[in-house]
């Protein structure tokens, strides 16, 4: 099994959400994160006082996938995400040891 | 206040009307300073957001309580040596029948002296919150409260009666100030500067980021300060049997909106961007700057001193980056300089056809007396507030210490001082398992550039 992560930019939520399901996830999680990347941050104004503000809103988005999905399911997650613009996000995946499903106790790709 | 129309018949029956109205006005004044501490409240980071709010809400306590055993005596009595008042009958309002009609300088109102009291009471309560803005994240809750209390006691109620009570010495000089620019807004904003420059600065002040934690809030406040400003000024006139309210009323909302714009459109030149808080900002200070003037000037008058005022304020919030200074919510940058602007501009737009007959250097025969006197109120006011203010902080400081500690201000003085948290992010829905301190406002790891 492999851990899919997305950290992309929170309006294509949607999109991926949708692109997923269309491909047959099941579930997911997404969390609200801030950082960055080659795009840097923004600069805001307070009375006057500017303020650099490194880190942006961001969504992180983790999928468990069977080994031989991922690949694909990372292609699906990365053309949903993509505007073409710089801050467009990162999408990585890492190996997972074991999953269990906490109601029924399954294991492995059982669980997902 | 300024003296109301002269019931010069025989003998003044109390007005239903206007007792109605100022009993109204009252409670508008009031609201005022939950108001603020809600414009105060979201302008500071979230782990203060608590103590903020209650700088301000202690004095609805506190000053209330001072004003029914000794302040309104202090204010209103009898005069002397043109510097303070005292009436025993006031005391605890022992003496004071409930039809008993106001009275003063020689004048009947038609209103009865409960009503008066309870809307010059209003006054006496936001004067010190204003104060509190200056003060953000780093003061003792204890040492506030002893401070609201003496201040109260040796600067507002003699500086109340300098300006509005009979005798005072700027009543009788003939210093203009319709509702309160100076007795309120350079008051608190000189005792502001004052404190913070014996207490000093917060930690990190120019190296962390010290973002308001949430803009709605401070929309939220402004909101409710502009809609009882209403009462604020157009009440001190004390009714309605000419149309000096009226006036005061209209001008209030004139000169809010063009400071509003004023400073709106200073931020879109030199900063780029029209912001909330610039908005929020901008109407506070036309609404200080027209409580003295609204009274003695035209509408375009009004739009002259919210647009003068809006943009003056609007350069002068730089300032304290400049000297170094911590004033942490503007009070100096908007109240004392919005005040001063207020106070003195009455020198030149007054038209002589509002309150009083006198007139500012643009009108009439273009004399340059009522300045002077301005001038005269604002400097009298501002030197006393500031140098009494410095010293009631420091002889605080001295003995029962001004500040929390640092660990204490770092972690947040909401947890330090009152024990409570403002939101609860565990997000679980009653979050029984609870971590420490949120953290403050962290997401953002910036630095201060300029002012």
């Amino acid at each position: 099994m492999k851990l899919i992560t997305a950290v992309v930019k929170p309006h294509r939520l949607d999109e991926i959400k949708e692109a997923l399901q269309a491909f047959g996830v099941h579930g997911l999680t997404v969390t609200e994160a801030s950082g960055y990347g080659r795009q840097r941050g923004h600069t805001e104004v307070y009375r006057g006082a500017e303020y650099t503000v490194d880190l942006v809103p961001k969504i992180r988005i983790e999928v468990l996938a069977e080994d031989d999905d991922a690949e694909q399911l990372i292609d699906v997650i990365v053309k949903a995400a993509r505007t073409g613009k710089i801050g467009d996000g990162k999408v990585w995946s890492l190996p997972v040891e074991t999953a269990v499903r906490v109601r029924t106790g399954e294991r492995g790709p059982d669980a997902l | 206040m300024a003296p109301a129309i002269m019931m010069a018949a025989d003998k003044v029956e109390l007005s239903p009307a206007n007792t109605g109205f100022m009993l109204i006005c009252s409670a508008l004044v009031m609201l005022m300073t939950p108001g603020l501490a809600f414009f105060y409240g979201g302008m500071v980071r979230v782990k203060s957001t608590l103590n903020m709010l209650m700088m301000s809400f202690i004095s609805l306590g506190i000053v209330t309580i001072l004003w029914v055993l000794y302040g309104f005596s202090m204010a209103f009595g009898t005069d002397s040596g043109s510097l303070i008042g005292w009436n025993s009958d006031w005391i605890g309002l022992s003496n004071v029948d409930k039809g008993e009609l106001w009275s003063s300088a020689g004048t009947t109102y038609n209103i009865p002296l409960l009503v008066f009291f309870v809307f010059q009471l209003m006054f006496a309560i936001i004067t010190p919150a204003l104060i509190s803005g200056a003060l953000a994240d780093r003061v003792k809750f204890s040492a506030w409260a002893l401070f609201i209390a003496l201040w109260a006691t040796v600067v507002y109620f003699p500086v109340a009666h300098w300006v509005w009570g009979a005798g005072g010495w700027a009543f009788d000089m003939g210093v203009i100030d319709f509702a309160g620019g100076t007795a309120v807004h350079i008051n608190a904003g000189a005792a502001a500067l004052g404190v913070i420059l014996v207490i000093g600065k917060r930690v990190g002040f120019k190296k962390d980021p010290m973002r308001p934690h949430s803009l709605p809030l401070v929309m939220l406040g402004a909101g409710l300060l502009w809609f009882g400003w209403f009462g604020f000024n157009a009440g001190s006139w004390l009714g309605n049997d000419d149309g000096v309210g009226s006036l005061m009323f209209v001008n209030t909302q004139v000169a809010t909106a063009a400071a509003m714009l004023a400073w709106l459109i200073y931020e879109k030149i030199r900063h780029g961007a029209f912001t909330t808080l610039g908005a929020a900002s901008g109407a506070v200070a036309g609404l200080v700057a027209i409580t003295p003037a609204g009274g003695a000037v035209t509408p375009i008058g009004a739009i002259a001193v919210g647009a003068i005022a809006g943009l003056l304020c609007a350069m002068a919030v730089g300032l304290k980056y400049k000297f170094g200074y911590d004033d942490s919510l503007d009070v100096v940058g908007v109240h004392l300089v919005g005040g001063i602007a207020g106070s003195i501009l009455i020198g030149f737009f007054a038209s002589g056809k509002g309150q009083s007959e006198a007139t500012g250097v643009f009108y009439g025969d273009h004399s340059f007396d009522q300045l002077w006197k301005q001038l005269a109120g604002v400097g009298g006011v501002l030197v006393y507030s500031l140098v009494v203010s410095a010293i009631l902080a420091l002889v605080l400081d001295k003995t029962i210490g001004m500040r929390v500690t640092e660990d204490e201000e770092v972690a947040g003085i909401d947890q330090a001082e009152h024990a409570e948290t403002a939101y609860d992010f565990s997000g679980a829905g009653g979050g029984a398992v609870r971590s420490a301190a949120p953290a403050p406002v962290a997401a953002a790891a910036s630095k201060k550039v300029d002012a």
